[in-house]
């Protein structure tokens, strides 16, 4: 057995998922090697380099490959695979993952299995349907098992290695005419969701954007990212990417702060795996009581300010 | 151009999920059904094209037992033109089947853009799409919030990705998946309703079609979740702020 993981990165620095699907592999079996697709990568295969678990990195570092189009890093996968042989292909069960992941099983045409969270054995996985709320123990009955990993579900690898690297030459590998127009970034000093240790949220009942500032100086006091429910995103109050939910970010946070927040079961979907839960709702009666450790009834508007000041 | 959408039939978001006792699914009799949410957000954007003069006809597609027919009248009914129901047993198909099928019917129809959900909220698998368009060798645009038809018929597409934003521009044909914020799809009318019903409706046996369908995936159990530990409630940020620091140590 012989696991390929996908790398995740931006060519400067390596996503935290991708060493998440490292520990994911080392469940499976210890002979793991990486491959990262990309130009000009040089700062990214220096930070991956150093992680726990990995047999040997293969860099396809070309121009045109600048950014993840899903069509051009499948070619390259597909090309690399013929030569190169695993029973096992993972890649984080991020949008990148999400995008790429399932064209690479289709070129093999094996089934991929979507977003596990635990590793029965090399064939059996555990992944949530439903929004989690009922989760499926499936078995793989394809040779080549390619899979997506839940990030929150595996602690990321140790950094304390110093990997073999081997660059790969892909010439004749097509590039695709998918053009890329560009990346409106949201830019932010907070941590990311998805790897923070404290994330405070907005919901509905902040009522607009400009509340949102009510937010900002506790998760400033808390070093907490910020992240909203999809009512707050969709009326526009903040940024697409801050929606935490099953069909948003999964988050897995020390402390996840729910303010506004009706608790719907797309939203729990996204925090069911935050070690605590406090949530403030001026609703005795609202859902998300039911899944916090700490519950506040109170109105948002006076209690803010004073949790600000407090802390 | 023509439009070819794929609905699928699920459980209702608003429904309350059980797993069944012998763990091998969850409980579907007695359950309200609806089409899923993402798949309505690809219907509105086909008919809403189609009401900007970019599509001349959209085809609703369905893979189902035949009460997947009711699915594909609700497109219909909220401006799809003709429906093909792919009609099954009722088993569950893996994702990667799914696709084989989508492809012989679009081989057929030969649409240019194929609009499907991101994900269906029952198997939350997020696949179909991306295994659609590497079945039929044509681009994909996955994960849409934005879609803009150019004058020299390329696509640009705008993508909710993780860190923000993500445009890209492809060629025709080609597959494009919903996200949530591409549109707010609409309610049909009644007489929308009534014109619906005299829509018409192909159905095709899924055995007809020759294609190998095996299962790849085998589920052996369907498991509750596991339940968080009940909480407690408190008085006023001052002892909010006692447990996040003393009892839970979490700031
Ligand atoms: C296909 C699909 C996918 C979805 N995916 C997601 C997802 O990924 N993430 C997600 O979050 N949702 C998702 N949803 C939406 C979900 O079903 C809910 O509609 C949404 O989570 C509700 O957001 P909310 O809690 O902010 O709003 P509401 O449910 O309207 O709740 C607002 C809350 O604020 C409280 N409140 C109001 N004013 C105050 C005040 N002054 N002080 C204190 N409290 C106050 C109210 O008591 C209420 O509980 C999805 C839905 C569908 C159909």
């Amino acid at each position: 057995m012989k696991t390929l993981i996908i790398v995740e990165h931006n060519n400067d620095s390596v996503k935290p998922s991708t060493y998440s699907t490292i520990t994911a592999a080392s469940k499976i079996s210890d002979k793991i090697d990486a491959l990262m697709i990309g130009y000009n990568n040089d700062s990214a295969i220096d930070e991956l380099k150093k992680s726990d678990h990995l047999n040997k990195i293969f860099n396809i570092n070309k121009k045109g490959l600048e950014n993840p189009i899903a069509e051009n890093f499948s070619n390259h996968i597909l090309d690399f695979l013929k030569n190169n042989d695993y029973s096992h292909i993972l890649s984080p069960s991020s949008t990148f993952g999400k995008n790429l992941s399932p064209k690479i099983a289709t070129e093999l045409d094996v089934q991929q299995i979507s977003d596990i969270i635990s590793i029965i054995d090399s064939d059996t996985f555990e992944r949530p349907i439903y929004a989690g709320n009922a989760i499926a123990k499936v078995k793989s009955l394809d040779k080549i098992k390619v899979l997506t990993v839940r990030p929150t579900c595996f602690e990321p690898c140790g950094l304390s290695s110093n990997v073999e690297v081997e660059t790969v030459m892909f010439d004749n590998t097509e590039v695709s005419s998918v053009s890329y127009v560009g990346l409106d970034e949201s830019k932010s000093d907070r941590p990311e969701l998805t790897s923070a240790k404290v994330i405070i949220s907005g919901g509905r009942g902040m009522q607009n954007g400009d509340n949102f500032k009510l937010l900002e100086g506790i998760a400033d006091k808390l070093g907490a990212a910020m992240g909203a429910s999809r009512a707050a995103v969709d009326a526009g109050f903040v940024p697409n990417d801050w929606q935490v939910g099953q069909t948003g970010k999964i988050v897995a946070p020390d402390l996840y702060v729910a303010v506004g927040i009706s608790g719907a079961t797309q939203h729990i979907a996204g925090i069911k795996d935050s070690k605590f839960i406090a949530s403030i709702n001026k609703d005795e009666e609202a859902p998300i009581f039911n899944f916090s450790d700490y519950g506040l009834v109170a109105d948002l508007f006076e209690i803010l300010p004073e949790l600000e000041k407090k802390l | 151009m023509k439009a070819l959408v794929c609905v699928k039939r699920v459980i209702d978001y608003n429904v309350k999920i059980r797993v069944k006792m012998d763990k091998s699914g969850v409980e579907t009799d007695n359950v309200k059904m609806s089409m899923n949410p993402f798949d309505e957000i690809a219907v509105e954007e086909a008919v809403k094209m189609k009401e900007s003069g970019i599509i001349n006809e959209i085809i609703i597609l369905s893979i189902g037992a035949d009460t997947s027919q009711e699915t594909i009248r609700t497109g219909l009914a909220m401006g799809g033109d003709r429906g093909i129901l792919i009609k099954t047993d009722g088993q569950d198909l893996d994702p990667l089947n799914i696709g084989k099928i989508i492809k012989v019917v679009s081989e057929k129809e030969n649409p240019d853009l194929i609009i499907l959900g991101k994900q269906a909220i029952d198997d939350d698998c997020n696949q179909t799409g991306q295994i659609l368009a590497t079945l039929l060798n044509c681009h994909q645009a996955t994960f849409a919030s934005k879609v803009e038809v150019n004058s020299d018929k390329s696509i640009n597409v705008t993508r909710e990705v993780d860190g923000g934003l993500e445009t890209i521009k492809v060629s025709l044909p080609c597959v494009i998946t919903t996200d949530l914020r591409l549109n707010e799809p609409r309610y049909a009318s009644l007489p929308n309703i009534m014109k619906a019903k005299q829509k018409k409706i192909e159905t095709l046996d899924v055995n007809d079609l020759s294609i190998k369908l095996d299962k790849r995936v085998q589920t052996i159990e369907v498991n509750d979740p596991p339940s968080r530990k009940p909480g407690v409630m408190v008085n006023d940020v001052d002892s909010l702020i006692e447990k996040l620091r003393n009892e839970a140590k979490v700031i």
